[in-house]
């Protein structure tokens, strides 16, 4: 029994994996208009989601300095913050985006400790 | 010089309403800028920094901005509600913003560099969005646990700080205490100006919660632990008023109850507002005492309020009956009130709290706590002692007059209590046990009585059916006695004074009888002496009348010889001679 479940879970847990690489992402980028973080951060946002997300990701770029209200609705402390809302898990990526590693373990492109 | 003028021009200070926090700030937080209130959990740090803001918006017209990293605003909501302000209604009224910064932790990478520009941002728009003056930000240092660069948190906090200033806000920044420093993560090296620490403690399973003023920059404050506590209408951090020796004084004189106990205290009583204190031991009469007083005062037409320590107002009543006071109807007219409450219910300040709070609603003239030896027990000499002199200092302000009674213990001095009280009390009775011939008898006598001339006697303390009686104590033959005693001596002194008096009697009586004697004797002599009077009287007469006819006859025999008539003499002499005769 025991083992048959552990298959299904196998099989699925594939089935998952495969569809993943399918996924549509939806990133949010907040910035504070053109300070060199915030440039750093999208700029290197863009190349990272070419690189690894190509034709399937939508990203919107929001300057909190013009939008405040989105700060406090977000939940945004940190700038830069990238928020990845889809797929789920929510994740908030802060910082400029230069630790390559630490942007794909984030947004779940690669599995944490390894 | 011109420093220092600036700096007192700058030092504006910004009012927080919260009872007693501005008097020993001496007029609240330096206005614009952050004030560090750091303490242990529980300690009131929250409540002390939304209360700061709420008064600001209702009272001083100073909207405010609270920004929580803790509570969820319906939380907040919640804890605004129990000190009777409505959150949402003074958000609908832009009188308060609230920011809820949630930060969840396993939601977060770390990718590079960043600031807390998200923060900022929020926080200026939230002040702008009412034109906020206050900002309470509670607890920032939620910050540290939830991001893992520290170097850049630190760096980013002091630009907050510097921040807060240079938009003229008056800012309240929680933190929790940490072991060695103030705050766990050293916030207190960034909020300079102004530092205040909430200490929560149990002592002898009471506790206690305690504020101090660690610094404040560019300002006097009261440096010590001030004893705090909080209600549903706040904190209330004691002194509630600080006051010193300049209070009214008046020369009025109110009666004790007892006309006898008057008569002793120079015939008229205290004097209104004086601080009495009676101290007796267990079973002398103090409640009696303070009943009697109170219905006196109701008898006036003053209000009193009566605080019981030791009994139920039903049983007081009911045991007071007993004495011929009908304390019921005082109550039922509103003009007596009791507040019975057990000591060990909760801490000192807390009673003295509410000694405050039921005293400004109840505005009472005459104030009776019975017995304060309790609360003394609750609290070490030191602390009872200034937390009791606020206490009369305010009571003294108000005008009201304090009875208080005072249990004193066997085997400790009677006077026990000055070490600790006496130099507040205006009048002092002792009521103590007269133990004589096998019998404990109540007695009383004043120990002190300022600014009157008192008796200095001791005197008998009967509870009757009609009342609270003194009696002279037997003084005579060199003792003193009470009780039965007395009661013997007077029966035998009486029977002493009756012999006495019968043999007075007796003396005069027999006094009078030789008085009458005597009277007698001298009427008899008085008498006789008369009859000889009389006696000689008509003897002299007689000589006169045979005189008379001698003459007339030595006349007559010269008118008979010459035949002519005597000389003029003769002629009266003859005359005179017949009417005698005749």
């Amino acid at each position: 029994m025991e083992r048959k479940k552990g298959k299904t879970s196998t099989k699925e847990f594939e089935k998952a994996a495969a569809k993943r690489d399918r996924t549509k992402y939806i990133l949010q980028l907040y910035v504070t208009g053109m300070t060199p973080k915030s440039t750093q951060a999208i700029a290197n946002v863009q190349k990272l989601c070419e690189e690894h997300l190509a034709g399937r990701y939508e990203l919107k770029v929001i300057d909190i300095y013009q939008q405040p209200d989105l700060a406090k609705g977000e939940q945004i402390i940190a700038a830069p913050t990238l928020i990845k809302k889809l797929p789920l898990p929510l994740r908030r990526l802060i910082g400029n985006m230069t630790d390559i590693e630490k942007f794909l373990v984030g947004i779940d492109l690669k599995p944490r400790n390894s | 010089m011109a420093k220092a003028k600036q700096d007192a021009d700058s030092l504006a200070k910004c009012p927080t309403g919260i009872r007693g926090l501005d008097e020993i700030t001496k007029g609240g937080l330096p206005r614009g800028r952050p004030t560090l209130i750091c303490g242990c959990a529980g300690s009131g740090k929250t409540l002390l920094a939304m209360e700061f803001l709420m008064r600001g918006a209702r009272d001083y017209g100073e909207p405010g901005v609270f920004m929580t990293f803790e509570e969820t605003p319906d939380d907040l909501a919640k804890n605004f509600i129990s000190l009777g302000f409505d959150l949402h209604d003074m958000e609908s009224r832009g009188l308060i913003a609230t920011d809820h910064v949630v930060i969840a932790r396993s939601e977060i990478e770390e990718t590079g560099e960043y600031d807390l520009e998200g923060l900022f941002i929020r926080l200026g728009s939230a002040i702008d969005s009412i034109g906020a003056k206050r900002v309470v930000l509670d607890t920032v240092e939620a910050l540290f646990s939830e991001l893992p660069n520290a170097t850049i948190l630190r760096a980013e906090l002091r630009r907050l700080f510097h921040w807060l200033k240079d938009r003229g806000v008056t800012a309240i920044v929680t933190g929790e205490s940490g072991d060695k420093t103030l705050t766990r993560y050293g916030l207190e090296e960034y909020v300079a100006d102004c530092v205040i620490f909430l200490d929560f403690r149990i002592v002898e399973q009471i506790s206690t919660r305690r504020l101090r003023i660690i610094k404040y920059r560019g300002s006097s404050h009261g440096a010590d632990e001030y004893p705090f506590l909080i209600d549903e209408r706040g904190v209330s951090i004691l002194p509630i008023t600080s006051l010193g020796l300049d209070y009214p004084v008046s020369t009025e004189r109110i009666s004790t109850g007892v006309p006898k106990l008057d008569a002793m205290l120079s015939g008229k009583g205290f004097f209104r507002g004086s601080t009495i204190l009676v101290s007796g031991t267990a079973g002398t009469g103090k409640t009696s005492l303070s009943a009697t007083f109170a219905d006196a005062a109701c008898r006036r037409g003053e209000r009193c309020l009566y605080f019981a320590f030791e009994e139920s107002p039903r049983q007081i009543i009911r045991n007071m009956g007993s004495i011929g006071l009908d304390l019921d109807r005082w109550v039922k007219k509103g003009l007596l009130k009791f507040h019975s409450a057990r000591p060990s219910l909760y801490g000192l300040e807390m009673h003295l709290v509410t000694f405050h709070k039921v005293i400004e609603e109840f505005n009472p003239r005459v104030f009776i706590v019975d017995p304060i030896s309790n609360l003394i027990n609750a609290g070490t000499a030191s602390e009872v002692k200034s937390i009791l002199t606020r206490l009369i200092d305010y009571l003294k302000m108000q005008k009201i007059s304090t009875f208080l009674t005072d249990l004193t213990h066997y085997g400790n001095s009677l006077e026990r209590t000055s070490e600790e009280i006496s130099s507040l009390i205006d009048t002092w009775l002792l009521l103590r046990d007269i133990e004589l011939k096998g019998e404990r008898n109540r007695g009383l006598y004043i120990l002190k009585s300022r600014g009157m001339a008192h008796s200095n006697q001791i005197q008998e303390f009967l509870l009757t059916d009609e009342g609270i009686d003194l009696i002279d104590i037997y003084t005579g033959s060199g003792e003193a006695l009470t009780g039965s005693a007395r009661a013997a001596q007077d029966a035998e002194e009486k029977a002493a004074e009756l012999a006495c008096r019968r043999e007075a009697d007796r003396r005069f009586r027999e006094q009078e009888r030789k008085r009458k004697a005597l009277e007698a004797k001298i009427a008899a002599l008085r008498a006789e002496f008369a009859a000889e009077s009389e006696e000689l009287h008509l003897l002299v007469e007689e000589e006169r009348i045979r005189q008379a006819a001698l003459v007339e006859d030595r006349v007559e025999m010269t008118h008979l010889r010459k035949g002519k008539p005597s000389d003029p003499q003769a002629k009266r002499l003859k005359k005179t001679g017949e009417r005698r005769a005749r």
